[in-house]
């Protein structure tokens, strides 16, 4: 038999039957087994009924996407599985595993050339009452992977022993009959031994990356209110943020979480929320007045389908447009997108940290597939930024809080400072903070707050910029680990491609993007964008070579490696 | 309050340079006089007390105060507010708004203040009217009020903002007069000083667009009653007296809003153990 250096398992079923549980227990089995990989959810916006799918993909090294095909199909039942046609994909040597009981898999996901391979669900669980369905599918699933049948015993162990022993039993013996009654079944594929991994690693969402980058960088108070798919950062912050002696305060809309973050700020406390592009609507006023006052404050934008209510529990990328350009007037602010589950920790905390620095709000734009997806990582780095203002301490003269000159980052006076004392103002104001309607005035704090979000030294952060050679694929955000993957393959081809991928897509940064596409002489853009969001927005601001494509289409459908690949082969770009 | 001895204790302490636009007999100046008078009585230095507004004429006034200051978007002065106390239980914050700012694009807000009772003192300034946009109807606007965007008035009952206190949890509520500074100078010391959420409406007087409410001088009274602590009472009072009765009318006890401290602190390598595998 074949091994194969990556593996793909899709498990789908009505919500409430158990089978995100259950891809996050093979994620969990498999990285205790050495392993590393992914766990992306994929779910209908019903909490219970609706179609809930676990993909999961398992490999020998770290992984940053999902693949182009589903290895093993999973089905606890067939219910509502059609949904999920275009979004699991099989190739002709999958396995398809169905209970005889539940009819045949759909046609939508079944392809030419998968084997069908069954397994009994409904007569087992009917003959061990004790016994879940997605238990023996975890048991079956675990086994054509080759996975240890000890370790997945312990993490089923591990998993249910707070529901006592009883449990734990009938949950290991569901899962050994799962495992037997697939036993003669020959899988076509086994995953090759893991590789020895140096360092701790973690098993970490988007979503708590995102949350432990913001108390890295400082981040003390937080204001929530609950959205989908953001909700994880704020209720890992929850319980998290007051053993390290900050607050978490729900609520009562968006328009009040901002503001109230805005205020805690002011105070003088690092603050963040998280919400995504409904939220992020109703915050922009907000987000203006924290630009306009000089206030740094955090807003984490999860993004999801679009626009309205949208697709709520699938990733799109498509508030690039409002996150840059929806504030009125003229207010400059930072932009800055994660690459990764282990880059939305790093990310979140160089926002914090750039958001304190320059005195400005900075939006993090995160997504979907980001913050939902659970990853095996290596532990990331330990990185200096902590957020940390400038401070006014001489009040010798009257205190100007918005004072002009040099780089236009003025100290910041922190109320129950003596002799500080100002007016913070959305109003346009003077250097003393009083409100003004002076063209000279306005005109002059308008250069300030450019000049300090413009000037700032971002190093080399604002992005990834791998390879050389005369074709490049830029992209961003989620978007980033599946090009570096489709360039891999390339590269395997003996075609040298170069990935460029900012971080910082607000202020702009015209002079180093010029020198990442020196010598480009093909570009390809890939997003996931309807309107071609990100291809705009650098034509805008940046020169593009002139043999620039794009491959960009709406969520909720993944942009996967292959495509990638497939446009830079057959769009004849190497 | 602060154990030192108080650095200013002179209401001209407390009142900045700053002219303010208010019209000429602008019931807000006596708001402003009322509230450096308080200031100064309560004796906590300048440095030490935050302002925060919305938008509206109101809430110009944090920048005319010697205090700390935040004049924020329109209707949102309350939560900001409350971040600000919630992370600086230092500091004595005030918040300062008007009947359009905090009664129709505050409403939420308002209620929610009530329920979450964060020790702020809210002063609503309320003229029943929208001034700084040249006199549109607000929520306390009577509703035959002829306007220029509402001929014939809005035909819509006002709100009853002391009762929706009440309702949704305020531990503190009174009606004061902008035309009495002493005696609300009085109240707002007294609501300062009382925990929780504090709510003072201030019959305010817009003499440009309202000339007819120069009449409340010779309309507001005294309550006839003491304040109590029972809400329903307080409530059915304020359903049926005549919106004029002057004074503190409800004092809860409602423990103000502490953040949830954590039963174990620890540090950050601690809360990475959680992820490892």
């Amino acid at each position: 038999m074949a091994e194969t250096t990556s593996v793909s398992v899709a498990m789908v079923g009505s919500g409430g039957a158990g089978v995100l549980t259950t891809g996050a227990m093979l994620l969990e089995a498999a990285c205790a087994a050495g392993w590393n990989g992914l766990l992306t959810r994929s779910v209908g916006p019903q909490i219970r009924g609706g179609e809930a799918a676990a993909l999961v993909r398992l490999a020998t090294r770290p992984v940053e996407c999902l693949a182009d095909h589903v290895d093993l199909l999973v089905g606890i039942d067939w219910v509502s599985a059609q949904r999920f046609e275009g979004e699991i994909a099989l190739a002709p040597g999958s396995l398809i595993v169905s209970d005889p009981d539940a009819g045949p898999p759909p046609a939508a996901l079944a392809t030419a050339g998968a084997r069908v391979v069954e397994l009994p669900l409904a007569q087992l669980t009917k003959a061990n009452p004790a016994w879940r369905a997605n238990m023996i599918a975890l048991g079956a699933a675990a086994r054509l992977l080759g996975l240890d049948e000890h370790v997945l015993r312990d993490t089923i162990k591990q998993h249910f022993e707070a529901k006592g022993e009883d449990v734990v039993t009938a949950n290991v013996s569901a899962a050994q009959a799962g495992g037997r009654a697939v036993a003669a079944a020959t899988s076509g594929f086994r995953l090759a031994p893991p590789l020895c991994s140096n360092g701790k690693r973690w098993l970490i969402t988007g979503n708590e990356a995102t949350g432990l980058g913001a108390l890295r960088g400082g981040v003390r108070f937080a204001a929530a209110y609950p959205i989908t798919p953001a909700s994880e950062i704020l209720e890992w912050l929850a319980p998290n943020l007051p053993k390290l002696g900050g607050t978490l305060v729900q609520a009562e809309d968006e328009l009040a979480s901002v503001n109230m973050i805005i205020g805690a700020s002011y105070g003088g406390v690092p603050a963040l929320t998280a919400t995504s592009g409904p939220g992020l609507s109703l915050m922009i006023e907000a987000l203006g007045l924290a630009t306009a006052a000089e206030i740094p404050i955090v807003v984490v934008d999860v993004m999801r389908g679009g626009p309205s209510t949208g697709i709520p529990t699938k990733s799109e990328q498509t508030d690039l447009n409002i996150a840059v350009y929806g504030l009125h007037g003229e207010a400059p602010h930072l932009v800055i997108a994660p690459q990764s589950v282990t880059d939305c920790l790093l990310a979140t905390q160089w926002a914090t940290f750039l958001a304190e620095a320059t005195q400005a709000p900075a939006i993090v734009l995160s997504d979907q597939s980001l913050g939902q997806t659970q990853a095996a990582v290596s532990r990331p780095a330990d990185v200096s930024f902590i957020g940390q203002r400038i401070r006014a301490a001489d009040f010798s003269a009257p205190y100007k809080r918005y004072a002009l000159g040099g780089s236009g980052i003025s100290p910041m006076a922190i109320p129950g400072t003596p002799g500080g004392q100002y007016t913070a103002d959305g109003l346009t104001h003077t250097e003393r903070g009083i409100p003004t309607s002076s063209a000279r005035e306005h005109g002059a704090q308008l250069d300030k707050r450019r000049d300090k979000v413009e000037g700032y030294a971002y190093g080399a952060l604002w992005a990834t910029l791998e390879g050389e050679g005369e074709v490049a694929v830029m992209t961003w955000g989620s978007l980033t680990g599946v090009a570096r993957e489709a360039i891999a393959r390339a590269r395997a081809d003996g075609h040298e491609v170069r990935l460029i991928a900012p971080r910082l897509l607000l202020p702009t940064r015209p002079v180093e993007m010029a020198a990442a596409l020196n010598g480009v002489r093909r570009l390809l853009v890939v997003e996931q964008s309807h309107g071609a969001q990100f291809h705009r927005f650098l034509r805008a601001h940046y020169t593009l070579p002139q043999e620039t494509s794009v491959l960009h289409r709406p969520g909720p459908l993944p942009i996967r490696p292959g495509e990638i690949y497939r446009q830079l082969t057959e769009g004849k770009l190497l | 309050m602060s154990a030192t001895a108080p650095l200013a204790c002179k209401p001209g302490d407390y009142k900045s340079e700053t002219k303010p636009i208010w019209c000429p007999g602008c019931g807000d100046y006596h708001v402003l006089m009322a509230l450096t008078r308080a200031l100064a009585a309560l004796g906590e230095p300048p440095e030490r007390i935050a302002v925060v507004s919305g938008i509206g004429c109101s809430s110009r006034i944090p920048a005319y105060t010697t205090c700390y200051g935040f004049h924020g978007v329109h209707g949102r002065s309350l939560p900001l507010a409350a971040g600000l106390k919630i992370v600086r239980p230092d500091l004595t914050v005030i918040v300062a708004s008007g009947d359009g700012d905090g009664y129709s694009i505050g409403g939420n807000h308002f209620l929610h203040a009530c329920r979450r009772n964060v020790d702020l003192t809210y002063l609503v300034m309320d003229n029943h009217i929208y001034g700084m946009t040249k006199g549109q109807p607000s929520p306390t606007t009577e509703p035959d009020f002829d306007t220029a965007l509402t001929p014939g008035g809005t035909g819509v009952r006002p709100f009853n903002p002391l009762v929706v206190a009440l309702a949704s949890g305020a531990n503190f509520v009174a009606r004061a007069f902008a035309g009495n500074p002493h005696e609300t100078a009085n109240i707002i010391v007294e609501a300062v000083r009382h925990p929780g959420f504090s709510f003072i409406e201030i019959l305010s007087p817009c003499v440009t667009y309202r000339p007819d409410q120069r009449a409340w001088k010779d309309r507001v009274h005294a309550a006839p009653v003491e304040a109590t602590d029972d809400a329903a009472r307080a409530a059915r009072r304020l359903m049926t007296d005549d919106g004029f009765n002057l004074g503190v009318l409800y004092r809860g006890n409602r423990r103000p809003y502490r953040p949830a401290a954590a039963a174990v602190p620890c540090d950050q390598l601690e809360l990475e153990k959680g992820f490892e595998i």
